[in-house]
């Protein structure tokens, strides 16, 4: 695979470090070169330590890796933060006349570009664009044709007036220049352009975009981070196809809200993050018993409580699968990628409807501020199909009435799934309620009816079992000695880790599970296999458990709960270390 | 809509389970009579409960209908509303419902003024946990989790809507038929959110707010000079200490329900059996 190209920029919550490096990434994915990009940050507006990475190649990335080649440190602390991943010859931007950065420290083997930022954006209209002139800095460094980057910087500062975007290309020459001009030598980059057509998302984009493809046009929720990308990017878009977003009081608003649109039939979503799911608890319960379709986004983060905000962690699956008390069937999906995102969307609308329950689709922080490049034919608009499930009409509302006319929301049917009736839909008039109820949806504790009730609330999931194909993603060599399982969104990290393992002769068959529940039965793989592996970003390894309750053998653990998602060669790295422990105990 | 609807049309065949005399008899009577007077028919109305003795009113009416979690259901009434505002949409809830586990979304609710009716079956009690005080209950109301009485004071419902810019806020009795049918009507009307606290007495479990109380003290503005749409008026009323009016308190003019201010107006329901047709557009604003 041709040599990857690794960027960052850094410095303080409040310099603009998303901003600049999103315009970067765009002039990269614009000259048609992947990239992939990460975030550290933390739940502040001002201060702190914060850094856009990007990773870019002309062959698809889809993983971190702890590597940098030009960093571009607007305060000391980010070349702090990043020792590990600076190499010999790691390049790094700075202003030397900033305050901060007078005494900077470059560590030995790296090599230090003192580019007066703030002095050249004064130069060309004013120090606010001091950013800019770091970013044509970085282009003559990467040899990268900074045409690319006025064309982001047009994307960017276009609605701001021609001038505005006049003097941020001019800020870039003054930056590319100062390179060219002081500094008299080659870095060994050079950022191929190809003619190919990218576009750039991240998975709380892609999940949004999914939504309103997928028919979704309620939307409500309450600001969380990391799920609050969800809800900005739908509104001000989902109205143009006549839905609505609400900002609730709360969590339990928002499940409210969404739950009554879908009464009245409407697709309808809430966002949230652990704790929302938490708060959402009772009604999701309420959701269940009254076989209401819904999704429920969680896009994850550190827990328990307030947790770490803004990291990874991959924790809440349990609570997904048994929160709220009670037993009731629920589905749940785990995108494994960025496109997948808008994919398990699409699907977990249709699946909701179809089998008339609440939905999770559950994403995670590292799947929602990643950005990654795809063609535009993966979200292919034509291919989206809505499925509505056993929707009745006026013509059809008579078939589902008892001797007296009265419709039956709760039939007792085979499949499990019953009718449904939207108000305003004549003869159709029901209720239903999270007391257990009878057919008609009345309360009762008979206890006949009670068993009947529970009985077709599960038989969907045997139905859906049968209808739907659920299938994990196959990756690697089908017969190699080590299978390696994960769900969510490790599969981009694991399959670049599968790069490295090969190139050190280690063959894996690698199986990414979208499907939390109902999910595939992996016993053959796990059978076939001389040692399992599950990844997962928890410290218990709640997925590990489920492989185990479902093929009953035991298989090794690689868990990750630092707050950082898998790394592709770090991955790779724990793996062979695994597999070495092991062939230590059998001999 | 459809004409010729009786307010029996909105009863359903389920035989109540309140106990003989509760007041909720009365409140459900004068819903039903509203919602046929207004023209709803049960087809285009949705009922929706919340927990308690109010809660089973989902269950004696006929309409579209759900019955909820505890204090949650006035959001499931402006998402239904949203979803389809053509739908007439009506909450029922008691006093602990909506004041005191769902008293934040009593105060969302009302600011956010979604075209729809919020009737609360205030006993002052809680009735179906066999007697504990509610958040409506006296200061020196002695029950088995308050044997000295709650020593606090109670809640102010009306005043609460009034601080949250309530754009209807009534007060009736139960057993008033006529009049509380009335005001709820007028509550339907409204263009926004129209909030009727109903005293509806509780004939088990409360021996303080019982029908003689509420006969011998109401004052229904009615028979006062008051004018709803006066603020001062309202406000006045409103924080009048130890009052108990019946009637419209407050009914601001101008309002213009959430519906109309945030141009929601699709039945959403309604949608295509694929992605919408211009949705690519959505795809190239990745580039």
């Amino acid at each position: 695979m041709p040599a990857d190209f690794n960027w960052a920029i850094g410095g303080e919550a409040g310099d603009g470090i998303d901003s600049t490096g999103k315009i970067f990434a765009q002039a990269l994915s614009r000259a048609g070169r992947h990239v992939f990009t990460s975030k550290d940050f933390a739940s502040r507006i001002r201060g702190g330590y914060t850094a856009y990475k990007v990773r870019t190649s002309v062959d698809q990335v889809q993983s971190v890796v702890d590597r940098l080649d030009v960093l571009i440190a607007l305060t000391q602390r980010t070349i702090d933060e990043n020792l590990d991943e600076l190499h010999d010859g790691s390049v790094i931007i700075y202003d030397g006349d900033r305050t901060t950065m007078q005494d900077v420290e470059i560590p030995d083997g790296m090599i230090g570009l003192d580019v007066p930022l703030k002095a050249l954006a004064e130069d060309a209209g004013g120090a606010i664009m001091r950013n800019v002139v770091a970013l044509g800095a970085a282009c003559a460094v990467s040899d990268f044709p900074i045409e690319n980057l006025n064309s982001a910087l047009e994307k960017r500062f276009g609605d701001k007036g021609s001038a505005i975007v006049e003097n941020n290309m001019a800020a870039a020459r003054k930056g590319r220049d100062y390179v060219h001009d002081e500094y008299d030598e080659a870095f060994g980059y050079d950022l191929e352009c190809t003619d190919e057509n990218y576009v750039l998302l991240n998975g709380d984009e892609a999940i949004g975009m999914g939504a309103i493809a997928g028919g979704c046009r309620f939307y409500a929720g309450y600001p969380i981070t990391p799920a609050t990308n969800v809800m900005e990017y739908l509104t001000g878009r989902i109205e143009r196809y006549g839905g609505h977003v609400v900002q609730a009081e709360d969590e339990l608003s928002a499940i409210n809200m969404a739950l009554g649109a879908a009464r009245a039939g409407a697709r309808s979503m809430t966002a949230t993050s652990g704790p929302g799911i938490d708060l959402m608890a009772e009604t999701f319960g309420l959701v269940a018993t009254s076989e209401t379709p819904l999704v429920i986004c969680n896009v994850m983060r550190s827990g328990p409580s307030t947790g770490m905000p803004t990291k990874q962690e991959q924790g809440d699956l349990n609570a997904m699968l048994y929160g709220g008390h009670g037993e009731v069937p629920r589905f749940v999906l785990a995108p494994t990628t960025i496109a997948d995102c808008f994919h398990k969307t699409v699907e977990a609308f249709n699946l909701a409807e179809k089998y008339q329950l609440p939905v999770y689709l559950t994403a995670d922080l590292s799947l929602a501020v990643t950005e990654q490049t795809y063609p535009p034919e993966e979200f292919d608009m034509d291919a989206v199909e809505i499925e509505r499930g056993k929707v009745v009409d006026e013509e059809t509302v008579g078939e589902w009435q008892d001797e007296q006319g009265r419709f039956k929301p709760h039939a007792i049917t085979d499949d499990g799934v019953s009718p449904r009736a939207f108000p305003g839909t004549e003869g159709g008039v029901h209720m239903s309620t999270g007391l257990e109820h009878d057919e008609l949806g009345r309360r009762t504790e008979d206890t006949g009816m009670r068993v009947e009730q529970v009985d077709k609330r599960s038989r969907k999931v045997e139905t859906a079992r049968e209808r739907e194909p659920f299938a994990a993603s196959e990756f690697g060599d089908p017969d190699a000695e080590t299978l390696v399982i994960s769900w969510g969104s490790n599969e981009g990290a694991m399959r670049e880790a599968m790069r490295f393992l090969e190139a050190d002769g280690i063959g894996v068959r690698f199986l990414s599970v979208p499907y939390v529940f109902p999910r595939p039965d992996l016993t053959e793989a796990v059978e076939a296999a001389e040692t399992v592996i599950v990844a997962e970003c928890n410290a218990t390894g709640q997925f590990a458990d489920l492989i185990e309750h479902d093929t009953l053998t035991r298989v090794k653990r690689l868990n990750k709960y630092d707050g950082v998602r898998f790394k592709a060669d770090e991955l790779a790295e724990r793996i062979t270390e695994m597999l070495a422990d092991e062939e230590e105990t059998t001999a | 809509m459809s004409s010729n609807v009786r307010f029996t049309d909105f009863k359903s065949d389920a035989q109540p389970t309140w106990c003989p005399g509760c007041g909720d008899f009365g409140t459900m009577n004068g819903m039903m009579k509203a919602l046929a007077e207004t023209g709803n028919s049960p087809d285009e109305t949705f009922v929706v409960a919340g927990i308690g003795c109010s809660g089973k009113i989902g269950t004696y009416m006929r309409s579209y209908a759900i019955h909820g979690v505890h204090g949650r259901a006035l959001p499931v009434g402006a998402g239904v509303k949203l979803a389809n505002p053509d739908i007439e949409v009506m909450v029922a809830g008691g006093d602990g419902d909506g004041y005191s586990i769902g008293a934040g979304h009593f105060v969302h609710a009302v600011r956010r003024n979604v075209d729809m009716t919020y009737v609360v079956m205030d006993n002052r009690i809680y009735g179906l946990t066999k007697g504990q005080a509610s958040p409506t209950s006296r200061e020196d109301f002695e029950t088995s989790t308050t044997p000295e009485g709650p020593q606090q004071p109670p809640v102010n419902p009306l005043a609460l809507a009034f601080a949250a810019s309530g754009t209807f806020i009534a007060q009736s009795f139960s057993t008033d038929a006529q009049r509380h049918a009335e005001i709820v009507k007028q509550a339907v009307e409204h263009d926004g959110f129209g909030f009727v606290n109903v005293f509806s007495p509780c004939v088990t479990f409360n021996d303080v707010d019982t029908y003689d109380y509420f006969r011998d003290h109401i004052v229904d503005l009615a028979d006062t000079d008051h004018d709803p749409t006066n603020y001062e008026d309202a406000r006045s009323r409103i924080l009048d200490p130890g009052s108990e009016y019946q009637g419209v308190l407050y009914r601001e003019e101008e309002s213009v329900p959430y519906e109309e201010s945030h141009g929601v107006d699709a039945d959403m329901s309604d949608i295509p059996d694929g992605a919408p047709d211009d949705a690519t557009d959505l795809v190239r604003e990745f580039y």
